[in-house]
């Protein structure tokens, strides 16, 4: 999957639930990405992130560190 | 005239529950308070004859045939326009009355062609039922006097003709375009002998304001007006009621059939969606089912450069299961998946979702849904519970205020629009928020009382501000709120909505909407009484869709506008069965019922029940289907009823998705334009073929009935547990009827549904169960599906798509009342007189700084593409905004629309395309190239798209 489409999508995502309590925001940015994306999305951001994770938001690595990681 | 299995009881029912005993010819009968002596009667069987009345229409009291006699009281009153009364005793049968009735009948038969009243005349009509009724067969007066003959029949309109000769000037089609479709394009003009029917301002039917929704047609009791169909074939003899298969309304029609086809379709007047109307596509736009171009023998071929071959069902089958079973074999479980169509029924649906899920083993499916109203569904979900809409249409009846967001009923959801307009015709108040100046805005005697003719884009903005003003004025439903909704929820919204920059004079600048004429609309929904919403694809196909809907929820949570008549949150569905396919389970993430697949009881439900162990993680949505295949990880695919490659952003993002894929199984009634990379072509059943449920905008699933049968051997469903059976997943199903016991058995909304209780209702509203078992019209009544409402904080993003010194317009995209979606069934029927290309709505502002004149060609560009389309210069889209519709292939409305989508669904964003527009003399480069694409792929007895 193209990283620069994931990186757009999931910051879009984060830019929803920013205005929650940080902690629940990172949580619920990670719970929206369990849910509605499909394991080969999730890997191909984990691995983006892996690798520097440019261009992602802050929020978004830290909700994307939350997902499990295999 | 009516449809043949309708008894017409001459005028309306009365809704009054308190009930009047009179007697009718002897007979003892009691009927509601307000009903009508000619009602009453028809209720007791009893016949009374009648030209000028008809059960959905007001009464008119003209013809003055059906007069009665009543004990007590003087003269023949009209037994239409006197209401019954206690104790009344009628008489509709005596030989005076026959004596009057004959005179009156010998009068208009005097100026009626004698040949459309004998006994072998080709059409059955009413007049020539009464004349009979009356023992009549011509005039008795002589034929030598001034008659209204000779005068020039009307054929302009491609369904129906106008014959006034054969006219009685009873009213009858003028009132139905009033009272029934709401139009107001028929009148009569002239006077005494002179008076006749006339559209518009004496034009042809063709050229007038009229619609050709048909209500006239039917309401005409002669054959002044009448079917071209009729006129064409024997009369019909069979009657089948079953539901339309064009938009979200989901009109119950009645088909009528002559020699194994379908002659004319009526709407049923017990419809409880449509209440006996329809429109042009519905009643009239059903040619498509027998157009030349179906595809009748499934096709295959290796490479998608390669010429088709027809081979059997059994050839294709083996080889579409082949490559599904190859293509996991070599690429993995996950490189496959399937998409269902809400143009199918529910069935269909559900066999294709169970087909992707538990043969293909994975959760790659998805439905068109994705690319309209997903995020209604999440949206709803999340704030209200429920993934539907909360009301029925004809709440709108007791609304006080509607406002109306992105959605333009009269042209997509025109039998709505009907119901809408009478609503407002009787007081209800209108806000109108749409970039464009809709119908709806200014049409007679509805005007509404705010246009918020906002930028494409801003909708959180703009409703985000109407909420800023309602907390801050003090507006809200506090109690109710209190009540009802969680509250830290509403503290964090209320605090969110009344922050400054929330003001509908700060977003003025985003919206371009007057902070006066925002805070006017505010105080008129919340102090409305009734207060409803109606949005559409305005709200959705936006990159804050779902936030969008959800300032909806908010806004009508606020205001205590949830939970009874009169109010809600209504999304105004697409396609007819938007909301079907989705309840089903067609999207990757959910199991019928919107239940999430990582639910592990309801995948312990479904293992059970299917055999498989289901996967517990979500699969692929459209375009992220089209990613993976760009990526080489999506391989095949299987498509029942949907064409991505025209209705799908980005054109050539998607084609180049669909020329990586090994294996493209398309299933549709025409070679589409999804086909031209399609490898197997499955010929598809038209909702006239095959047996089965729609459920519609309001929730409501009614049945469709096989009319004829398939024209290429097997219905959608049958075609899917065929490829099941062939991939190694047996399916057993003899008929869709055991389909949805077995959705009713594991769906706890639908635990009430069967076949059964449809035939014996008419239709059902889910959720149907247990504690609801004839349906739910009105939903969240006592509480929220959730609990307790939640409110969620809308902060306005700017979608990325903005304006520049290079594309300095912004695109929006729309429907036509003509056509249909991709219009693959529209376009092949009349209905292209009305439309027959695509255009470009652009402001005479815009147009004459670049030397554009009505009628230009001109080009088009975003940074996705360029097409070419005709102009139209129109004040109808403001300066710096043009605006398309996309129901021509080779418009390509969808070359330049982009890839970008909604946070929460990746719903595209169809509404916003930055775009420069230049005068042009030449197709673009993509449109030639489509050219040459369809001309290679042309074959013998088929046309492609």
């Amino acid at each position: 999957m193209e990283a620069e489409r994931l990186v757009s999508m999931a910051n879009q995502i984060a830019v929803f639930f920013e205005h929650e309590e940080p902690a629940k925001a990172v949580e619920r940015t990670a719970d929206h990405l369990r849910k509605y994306w499909d394991p080969r999305m999730r890997k191909a951001i984990i691995a983006h992130l892996k690798s520097g994770g440019a261009g992602l938001a802050p929020l978004v690595k830290s909700a994307v560190g939350l997902l499990p990681q295999t | 005239m009516h449809a043949l299995d309708h008894v017409d009881a001459g005028t309306p029912a009365s809704i009054a529950t308190r009930t009047v005993t009179l007697e009718i010819d002897g007979v003892a009968t009691s009927v509601p308070e307000g009903t009508s002596i000619m009602r009453a009667a028809a209720m007791v069987d009893t016949r009374i004859p009648k030209l000028c009345a008809t059960d959905n229409l007001k009464a008119f009291g003209s013809c003055r045939l059906c007069l009665v006699e009543i004990e007590g009281r003087k003269g023949y009153p009209a037994s239409c326009t006197t209401l019954v009364s206690e104790g009344m005793k009628v008489h509709t049968q005596s030989e005076r009355l026959t004596e009057l009735r004959r005179g009156v009948m010998d009068l208009y038969l005097s100026d009626h062609p004698a040949a459309l009243i004998a006994a072998d005349a080709p059409a059955r009509t009413e007049i020539r039922e009464m004349a009979q009724a009356l023992g009549m067969t011509k005039s008795g007066y002589a034929s030598d006097g001034v008659r209204h003959a000779g005068l020039p029949k009307d054929e302009s309109n491609p369904y129906f003709t106008f014959d006034p000769n054969a006219c009685i000037v009873c009213s009858r089609c003028v009132r139905a375009c009033d009272e029934v479709q709401g139009t107001l394009a028929l009148t009569i003009e002239g006077r005494g002998f002179g008076s006749r029917v006339a559209a518009s301002q004496g034009e042809s039917f063709l050229d007038s304001e009229c619609v050709s929704c048909g209500a006239c047609v039917e309401a005409c009791p002669t054959t002044a007006l009448q079917e071209k169909t009729l006129i064409a074939a024997a009369t019909p003899k069979q009657a089948t009621t079953t539901t339309c298969a064009y938009c979200g309304v989901g009109c119950s029609l009645v088909a009528e059939v002559s020699n194994g086809e379908v002659t004319r379709m009526v709407p049923d007047r017990d419809g409880h969606a449509n209440q006996g109307h329809a429109c042009v596509k519905g009643r009239f736009a059903y040619g498509y089912a027998t157009h030349k171009d179906r595809i009748r023998k499934p096709m295959i071929r290796a490479k998608i450069t390669d010429p088709w071959q027809e081979v059997s069902w059994e050839t294709a089958l083996n080889h579409a299961a082949s490559e599904f079973k190859r293509i996991q074999a070599r690429y993995g479980r996950d490189s496959v998946g399937g998409i269902t169509s809400s143009r199918c029924t529910n069935e269909e649906a559900y066999l294709v979702q169970k087909l992707v899920r538990a043969a293909f083993g994975n959760n790659n499916v998805d439905t068109c849904a994705r690319v309209c109203h997903s995020p209604t569904g999440y949206g709803l979900k999340q704030t209200l519970g429920e993934s539907a809409g909360t009301q029925a249409f004809n709440s709108v009846m007791k609304s006080d205020v509607v406002m109306l967001v992105g959605a333009n009923p009269t042209e997509g959801h025109p039998v709505f629009a009907s119901q809408l307009k009478r609503a407002l015709r009787a007081g209800a108040k209108l806000i109108v928020v749409d970039p464009r100046a809709i119908a709806l805005v200014r049409t007679p005697h509805i005007e509404a009382q705010h246009h918020l003719q906002l930028l494409p884009g801003t909708n959180v903005a703009l409703l985000t501000a109407l909420a800023h003003v309602i907390v801050t004025e003090k507006l809200a439903k506090e109690n109710y709120v209190a009540e009802r909704c969680e509250s830290e929820s509403w503290q964090r919204w209320v605090a969110a909505v009344s922050r400054p920059e929330n003001s509908p004079e700060a977003s003025a600048a985003i919206t371009g909407v007057p902070a006066a004429e925002v805070r006017a609309a505010a105080r008129l929904y919340a102090n409305a009484g009734n207060g409803a919403i109606y949005y559409g694809l305005g709200v959705t196909e936006h990159s804050q869709g779902t936030t969008a809907v959800m300032c909806i929820a908010n806004l009508a949570m606020a205001t205590g506008n949830l939970g009874r008549e009169g109010v809600g949150v209504n999304p105004l569905r697409g396609q007819n069965n938007v909301q079907g396919s989705c309840d089903v389970g067609s999207f990757p993430h959910e199991l019928a019922g919107y239940r999430h697949i990582s639910d592990p009881n309801t995948r312990a439900l479904f293992d059970g029940a299917w055999g498989v162990k289901l996967l517990d993680e979500p699969g692929l949505r459209i375009p992220n289907m089209f990613e993976a295949a760009l990526d080489g990880s999506f391989k095949g695919i299987y498509i029942q009823g949907e064409d991505m490659a025209q209705s799908d952003p980005n054109t050539q993002h998607v084609a180049a998705a669909f020329s990586a894929m090994e294996c493209v199984v398309v299933q549709d009634l025409f070679l589409n334009e999804t086909a031209l990379y399609a490898h197997v072509l499955l010929p598809g059943s038209s909702f006239l073929e095959k047996d089965g449920t729609f459920t519609n905008a309001e929730r409501r699933i009614s049945r469709v009935r096989k009319v004829m049968e398939p024209l290429a051997g097997l219905a959608d469903w049958e075609v899917t547990v065929a490829l099941s059976n062939k991939l190694g997943y047996p399916m057993t199903y003899q008929h869709p009827s055991e389909v949805m016991d077995e959705i009713a058995r594991l769906t706890p909304t639908f635990h009430g549904v069967t076949y059964e209780k449809i035939d014996r209702l008419g239709s059902v509203q889910w959720p149907c169960n247990e504690a609801a078992p004839e349906g739910t019209p009105t939903m969240h009544i006592d509480r929220f599906v959730r609990g307790k409402g939640r409110f969620f904080v809308t902060d306005y993003v700017a979608t990325s798509e903005r304006v520049s010194a290079r594309f300095p317009l912004l695109l929006t995209t729309g429907r036509i009342l003509s056509q249909y979606n991709v219009g693959a069934q529209t376009r092949r029927t009349h209905n292209v007189v009305w439309h027959d290309e695509d255009v470009l709505e652009i402001n005479p502002h815009d147009a004459e700084t670049r030397g554009i004149v009505d009628g230009d060609w001109v080009g088009i560009t975003s940074r996705a593409g360029e097409t070419v389309l005709r102009a139209d210069v129109t004040e109808r889209v403001p300066p710096s905004v043009v605006y398309t519709t996309f129901h021509f292939p080779e418009s390509g409305a969808n070359v330049v629309t982009t890839e970008l989508s909604d946070w929460a669904t990746n719903c595209p964003e169809y509404k916003v395309t930055a775009v420069q527009v230049v005068k042009v003399a030449k197709p673009s480069a993509w449109q030639q190239r489509h050219r040459e694409l369809v001309a290679r792929q042309k074959i013998k007895g088929h046309v492609v798209s």
